[in-house]
């Protein structure tokens, strides 16, 4: 527009920040994630993330139903990574009441958390890719978690919203079939994983993309409380299955990788090889899965004393997901707190886009991998 | 045994017992509790030796740990701001008074190495009667491998001082616990709500707050919206039009829009 034709007397030459608003529907921010940009050209100053666009209540919720009817209320939360907080949310329940829950369920529940860390990691890898530009790996990504969500559907018949776990153990024993199944998928799996490899890892673009951009230096993300793949990515080895192994993590052996350049390179490295070690504790558990029973002995109404707490969390594919629950003697719990994975994580977004391009806000917000659905609730 | 002595007499019609018959039932109570007594010792015994699940669940215990290197090192810091130490199952919770929640933050982070902030949430007890509130802090020391919780009481209307400073990822978790329960932080450097819009009136998560909302009207961005019509009334775009548009255009929004374009 040339200048004579403007009517108002603001410049238009000369200006040097201004004010973007980023979502919340765009394409690249996984759901309602809203960003405030503050940009000089293509370059962004600061950031300041919006959120609450999908909050339903879900911990005023949990106040209402007793313990037993509110794992179904988890699922809903990181929906694409369900059986997670299933495990999270049951596994603090348990240790809340003191419960033991037998090996085989142990061994279950151990199988499904690590498929559902496949599946959500590959839902990763597929949004994260087609963000950049790389289309392709979409289509072969959703070639594998179709396998898994059918597994999951002959387990529990949910696809998404699993509801598999019970408060004291598995509600259902695997299927006729089920083993062979899964061990023919974990045995193509490390395969496919290569092909996925073959078209980003060397990748002249995917390179030029994502290494050196979002940088995260590790004191940054301890200060932020950032955990899972982005804190493994920003070289600290902590990882909750191997730090307070549970369920049957002791039982197996597997590496965690870590990588120490702390950009969205490495932590798509990272990623990329907990799917290789996720096969590998598959295949162990599926080898020595035990016999006996899927369930402890419990009341028909779970309640926990009166004055009662506990915090327990596991190692979700986003990072640590936990539940810090209060009982009060009745059947429902008094507080049920969620420590969403992605909430903290999405928090150190604007330290990592400080300085660079707009392109490489949709990258970073990709290797955050966050999940509205939980950082909102 | 106790209470099959305290029955006896009360039995009308049987004469009086003689002082063998006594001895005699005191001996037979005793055997009895005896065999009793061995009944529960092989129960135990029995549940003992079952695997852990088919056990009757117990609750972990709660002891004091007031002689934890850590909880005594913080009280010899920190005097009677440390106000007791308990260990839940194993975990060291600690209460500690509100004005001086920083400072022992502070120290867990620089002295002890609990660099890691893992979560922060607020618990509402509507039955106590004057520290109604409760923020939890968790930490992590990742060398030690060790947890910790800590717990700091807040009555209505009361500021608990922010540990923002100590770990920044409290700023969220500190607006969170502020939107839901309204605990304000002092000295946080953006205290506004988090999950719910700006404008909201309430608290969610307390325990008054009724399940099914309360009506918060139409005046919702009562400076953007006309507070009659609400959010979809009105000028037909949803915006109030601003006092400089609508001294521009005082006919229709769209051509105050044209203009300014």
């Amino acid at each position: 527009m040339s200048p004579e034709k403007t009517p108002s007397s603001e410049p238009l030459f000369g200006l040097e920040e201004m004010e973007l608003n980023f979502g919340p529907q765009h394409p690249a921010t996984h759901g309602v994630l809203r960003l405030r940009l503050k940009v000089d050209g293509e370059r962004i100053v600061d950031a300041y993330p919006i959120i609450g666009y999908l909050h339903r209540g879900t911990e005023k919720l949990f106040e209402l139903h007793p313990y037993f009817q509110n794992v179904p209320h988890t699922d809903r939360m990181d929906y694409v990574a369900a059986a997670t907080s299933n495990l999270a949310y049951v596994g603090a329940v348990e240790k809340l009441i003191g419960m033991t829950v037998p090996p085989r369920a142990r061994y279950i529940r151990t199988i499904l958390a690590e498929l559902q860390r496949i599946s959500s990691h590959l839902i990763w890898l597929a949004t994260h890719a087609i963000d950049i530009g790389a289309m392709t790996p979409f289509f072969y990504t959703f070639r594998e978690r179709e396998v898994i969500l059918d597994l999951f559907e002959e387990y529990c018949g949910a696809r998404l919203t699993l509801n598999c776990m019970r408060p004291g153990g598995q509600p259902y024993d695997l299927p006729i079939g089920w083993v062979e199944r899964c061990r023919e998928f974990i045995r193509d799996f490390p395969s496919k994983v290569d092909e996925y490899e073959g078209l980003l890892t060397n990748n002249r673009i995917w390179k030029q993309r994502t290494i050196g951009v979002g940088v995260l230096p590790p004191e940054v993300a301890l200060e932020y409380g950032v955990t899972g793949p982005m804190l493994r990515g920003s070289g600290i080895d902590w990882d909750l299955r191997k730090a307070m192994p549970y369920e049957a993590y002791d039982q197996v052996e597997f590496d965690v990788p870590v990588a120490h350049n702390c950009d969205t390179y490495d932590r798509y490295l990272v990623r990329m090889e907990e799917m290789r070690q996720s096969g590998r504790i598959i295949e162990q558990c599926l080898d020595d899965l035990p016999d006996g029973p899927l369930m402890a002995k419990r009341p028909r109404v779970l309640k926990a004393p009166k004055d009662s707490e506990t915090y327990y969390s596991v190692e979700g594919p986003k990072g640590e997901i936990g539940f810090y629950i209060v009982g009060d003697g009745t059947p429902n719990p008094h507080r049920c707190r969620v420590r969403p994975p992605s909430f903290m994580n999405l928090q150190v977004l604007p330290e990592m886009v400080r300085g660079q391009l707009i392109s490489d806000l949709v990258a970073v917000i990709g290797t955050t991998d966050i999940v509205l659905g939980e950082i909102d609730r | 045994m106790s209470d099959d002595e305290q029955k006896r007499p009360t039995n009308a019609g049987e004469p009086e017992p003689s002082a063998e018959g006594d001895a005699a039932k005191v001996d037979a109570a005793k055997a009895k509790a005896e065999a009793a007594a061995a009944a529960r010792a092989k129960k135990a015994a029995e549940e003992a030796a079952k695997p852990a699940w088919e056990r009757d669940p117990v609750a972990p215990a709660i002891e004091d740990a007031s002689d934890d290197p850590l909880a005594a090192g913080l009280r010899e810091a920190h005097g009677a701001s440390l106000e007791h130490a308990v260990a839940v199952g194993g975990e060291l919770v600690l209460q500690v008074a509100r004005g001086e929640i920083r400072e022992v933050c502070q120290s867990l982070a620089e002295d002890y190495g609990y660099r890691l902030l893992v979560d922060l949430c607020g618990v509402d007890y509507p039955s106590r009667e004057n520290e109604r509130f409760e923020v939890v802090y968790l930490v992590h020391n990742l060398e030690e491998n060790r947890r910790i919780r800590l717990r700091v009481r807040v009555p209505e209307g009361e500021e608990v001082p922010s540990v923002c400073g100590v770990w920044r990822g409290a700023d969220w978790c500190e607006r969170e616990v502020f939107d839901m329960f309204g605990i304000r932080f002092a000295d946080h450097p953006d205290m506004t709500r988090i999950l719910m819009w700006e404008g909201f009136h309430g608290h969610p998560l307390r325990k008054d707050f009724p399940i099914e909302g309360i009506d918060t009207g139409a005046a919702i961005y009562p400076e953007y919206y006309d507070d009659a019509a609400g959010p979809i009334g009105g000028t037909g775009t949803g915006w109030k039009p601003s006092k400089a548009e609508a001294d521009q255009a005082p006919e229709t929004t769209d051509s105050g829009k044209a203009g300014k374009e």
